[in-house]
C-alpha cells in the first residue's frame, strides 16, 4: 500500500477534516473511556457528569476483579491457546502451502478447491456436533478442543501458497534436491527459514483470533476454571449487581495486547487481513 | 542416506494434517448435524437413545413463532448493521486515500482498530456507554437536550437502551456498524490504489470535478470489490452471534428483541437441551444465507448489464 504522491490533487475541505477526524474519535472514543472507568471506582463511573479522566483505582478494581474469577489459570489459559493455535496454525498452514506452491501432484486443483471451499461454509453449522464430538472424545474443558479444530485455516494456507510461489524461486529447491536432500528437509532446513515475513502475520492473525475467539470456550469450556479471558470476564457481569469498575478493568486487560500488536505491526496486519479477507 | 519423504508422496504427506482435521471437525460435524436434523434424543441417556422423526424437527422450527422472530431481528440488524457500512466506507476511504496525504495512515489505524478488539470486551464497554440512569450516550443527550433547537427533538427523558424492545436493535446495530466499518474502509482504500491513475489525469484534463471523478470513474472501478465486501458483510450480519449476545446477557433482551438466530440456536442446543430442534434452526439459517447470497450476486450481475 504505497501512496500515490501527486501533486495537483486537491486537498481535503474543512467539511471533510469534520467527517474524517469526528468518525475517528468515535472509533476510539470507546477504547479511551474503557481505560478511564478502569482507573475509576464503581461510584464515580455512573456519576453524573461521567468521569472523563482517568482515576487512581485501577489497583481496587483490579483486586475485585481477582475475587471474583480465578484471573491468572483464565488469562494463562488464554495465552496458552494462543500460542499452541498459533504454532500448529504456522506449521499446518506452512506445509500445505509449500505442497500447493511446490509440486504438481494428482488431485491437486480438486484439493485446493476444497481448501478454499471449507471458507464458504458458516462456521454455526457445525457447532452442536462440534460439541458433541468433543463431548464423545472427553475434550470437553481440555484446551486443545479449542487449538486443534482450526489449526490449518484455509485462509492461512492461501496466504502462505502465495508467499512461497512469489518469494522462493524454484531454482532453490531444485538446487537442493540436486544436492540429494530429502522432500521434508527442502521443507523443513531451505523453505522454512525463509518464510520469517509471512510467519509474522499469519502467527499475529492466529493469535489474535484465537485470543478473541468467543463462540469456541462458550460451547467447549464449561468449569471457570478453565475459561479463557473473555469468558471469565462476561461471567463477572450479572444482571443483579455488577462490578463496572472491575469489568472495565478486565477488559481493558483483554485490549491490551492486542493494542500493542497493533501499533506495532498495523501495516501488516492489515494487509494481511484484507488478503484473506475473512471475518470472524 | 535415503530420504524418508519420496516426492511423488511429499505433497499428499504435507496435505495431511489439513485434510485430517477438515474430515474429523469440518466435514463430519456438517454430516453429523444434518443427521441430527431429524432425530431427538435425550442428551443425557446419550447417542444411542437417538430416535428418527423425520421432518418433525424442521416442522417444529417452521411453526416456532421464536424462530421467525430471531429471523426478524436478524434481517433487521444484518440491514441496519451492513448497509450503512458500505454507504458510509465508500466517501470515507475515498476521502483518506485521495485527500488525506501523511495522516493517511493514522487514520486509517483509527478506523480498523474496533475490528480487530475483543467482542466481549467491547460488548461490555458499550453496556456501561448505554446504561439507562447513568451512561454516557443518556448524559450527552441530556445535556444536548438543553440547546435551544435541539431541545424539541430530543427526548427529556433518558432512553432505556439495553432494556426496551425498541432501542435494543439500533444499539446492536451500531455496535456492529462500529465494530467492521474499518474493515470495509480498508478494503475500499486498497481497491482504489489499483485503480489507474490515467484515467483521472484524463479526467482532469476535461475539467472533470472531484465529485465527477468520484462518481463516474471511482465508483465503477469499485464495482467487484462492493460485491465482495457486500457479500462478506451479509454472510456476517446473518451470522450476528456475539454482540446481541453480551449486549443482552445472552437471553435475547426484553421480549427478545435482540435475540439473532444464531442466538436462538445456541440457546434451544444448550439452554433447553434441544440438539435436533436446533440442527434444524441452523440449517433453516444457512439456507436463507444461501439465498442472500445467491441474490447479492444477481443484483450485481444485474446492474452490469445495464452500464
Amino acid at each position: 500500500m504505497s501512496a500515490p504522491t501527486s501533486d495537483h490533487k486537491s486537498s481535503l475541505g474543512p467539511l471533510g477534516w469534520l467527517f474524517i477526524v469526528t468518525g475517528a474519535l468515535l472509533m476510539l472514543g470507546p477504547f479511551y473511556f474503557m481505560f478511564v472507568f478502569a482507573t475509576q471506582p464503581r461510584t464515580e463511573i455512573f456519576s453524573v457528569p461521567p468521569p472523563l479522566f482517568f482515576g487512581d483505582h485501577f489497583l481496587e478494581n483490579m483486586q475485585i476483579l481477582m475475587g471474583k474469577i480465578p484471573f491468572w489459570k483464565n488469562l494463562g489459559w488464554s495465552l496458552y491457546v494462543g500460542l499452541m493455535s498459533t504454532g500448529l496454525t504456522l506449521l499446518f498452514c506452512s506445509m500445505a502451502g509449500f505442497a500447493f506452491a511446490v509440486y504438481e501432484f494428482r488431485y491437486k486443483k480438486a484439493l485446493f478447491a476444497l481448501v478454499m471451499g471449507t471458507m464458504l461454509v458458516p462456521s454455526f453449522l457445525g457447532m452442536i456436533p462440534t460439541f458433541l464430538i468433543m463431548d464423545a472424545l472427553n475434550w470437553i474443558d481440555q484446551p486443545r478442543a479449542l487449538y486443534l479444530p482450526g489449526a490449518a485455516p484455509a485462509m492461512g494456507i492461501f496466504l502462505m501458497r502465495q508467499y512461497i510461489t512469489s518469494a522462493i524461486p524454484k531454482e532453490l529447491i531444485e538446487a537442493a534436491r540436486m544436492d540429494n536432500c530429502g522432500e521434508f528437509r527442502i521443507y523443513w532446513s531451505v523453505v522454512v527459514p525463509l518464510l520469517g515475513p509471512a510467519f509474522g502475520t499469519l502467527g499475529l492473525i492466529a493469535f489474535i483470533a484465537s485470543w478473541n475467539n468467543f463462540i469456541g470456550p462458550l460451547v467447549v469450556m464449561r468449569s471457570p476454571e478453565m475459561y479463557t479471558f473473555p469468558l471469565a470476564l462476561r461471567s463477572v457481569q450479572s444482571p443483579v449487581d455488577t462490578e463496572w469498575g472491575a469489568l472495565m478493568a478486565g477488559s481493558a486487560i483483554a485490549v491490551i495486547p492486542l493494542l500493542i500488536i497493533f501499533i506495532f505491526s498495523s501495516r501488516r496486519l492489515i494487509e494481511g487481513l484484507t488478503a484473506g479477507a475473512v471475518r470472524g | 542416506m535415503k530420504p524418508l519423504l519420496k516426492p511423488a508422496a511429499a505433497p499428499y504427506v504435507l496435505i495431511s494434517p489439513f485434510l485430517l482435521l477438515f474430515l474429523v471437525f469440518g466435514l463430519f460435524p456438517i454430516v453429523f448435524s444434518f443427521v441430527l436434523m431429524f432425530h431427538v434424543w435425550d442428551p443425557v441417556k446419550g447417542l444411542n437413545s437417538m430416535e428418527f422423526v423425520g421432518l418433525e424437527n424442521l416442522q417444529f422450527a417452521m411453526e416456532d413463532p421464536l424462530v421467525w422472530t430471531s429471523l426478524g431481528n436478524t434481517l433487521w440488524m444484518a440491514l441496519a448493521s451492513g448497509l450503512p457500512q458500505h454507504l458510509v466506507a465508500i466517501p470515507l476511504a475515498y476521502l483518506i486515500n485521495e485527500k488525506l496525504g501523511r495522516w493517511r495512515n493514522a487514520a486509517m489505524g483509527a478506523y480498523f482498530l474496533p475490528y480487530i478488539t475483543s467482542t466481549v470486551a467491547i460488548a461490555i464497554m458499550f453496556s456501561t456507554l448505554f446504561s439507562t440512569d447513568y451512561g454516557m450516550v443518556n448524559a450527552a443527550l441530556s445535556e444536548l437536550a438543553q440547546w435551544p433547537l435541539l431541545n424539541a427533538v430530543l427526548p427529556d427523558k433518558n432512553i432505556d437502551w439495553l432494556g426496551s424492545p425498541e432501542a435494543v436493535k439500533p444499539v446492536v446495530s451500531a455496535v456492529v456498524f462500529w465494530r467492521y466499518l474499518g474493515f470495509n474502509v480498508i478494503l475500499y482504500v486498497a481497491a482504489m490504489q489499483s485503480i489507474p491513475r490515467e484515467l483521472y489525469e484524463a479526467a482532469r484534463m476535461d475539467g472533470a470535478k472531484s465529485w465527477q471523478q468520484f462518481w463516474f470513474i471511482t465508483l465503477p472501478q469499485l464495482k467487484p470489490i462492493m460485491f465482495f465486501g457486500v457479500t462478506l458483510t451479509v454472510i456476517g450480519g446473518l451470522q450476528l452471534f456475539e454482540e446481541p449476545f453480551i449486549l443482552t446477557g445472552g437471553k435475547g433482551g426484553p421480549e427478545y428483541a435482540g435475540m439473532t438466530t444464531a442466538m436462538y440456536m445456541y440457546r434451544t442446543a444448550f439452554d433447553f437441551n434441544d440438539f435436533g430442534l436446533a440442527s434444524a434452526i441452523s440449517w433453516m439459517l444457512f439456507v436463507i444465507i444461501l439465498v442472500m447470497t445467491v441474490l447479492t450476486n444477481k443484483a450485481f450481475k444485474s446492474k452490469e448489464g445495464q452500464t
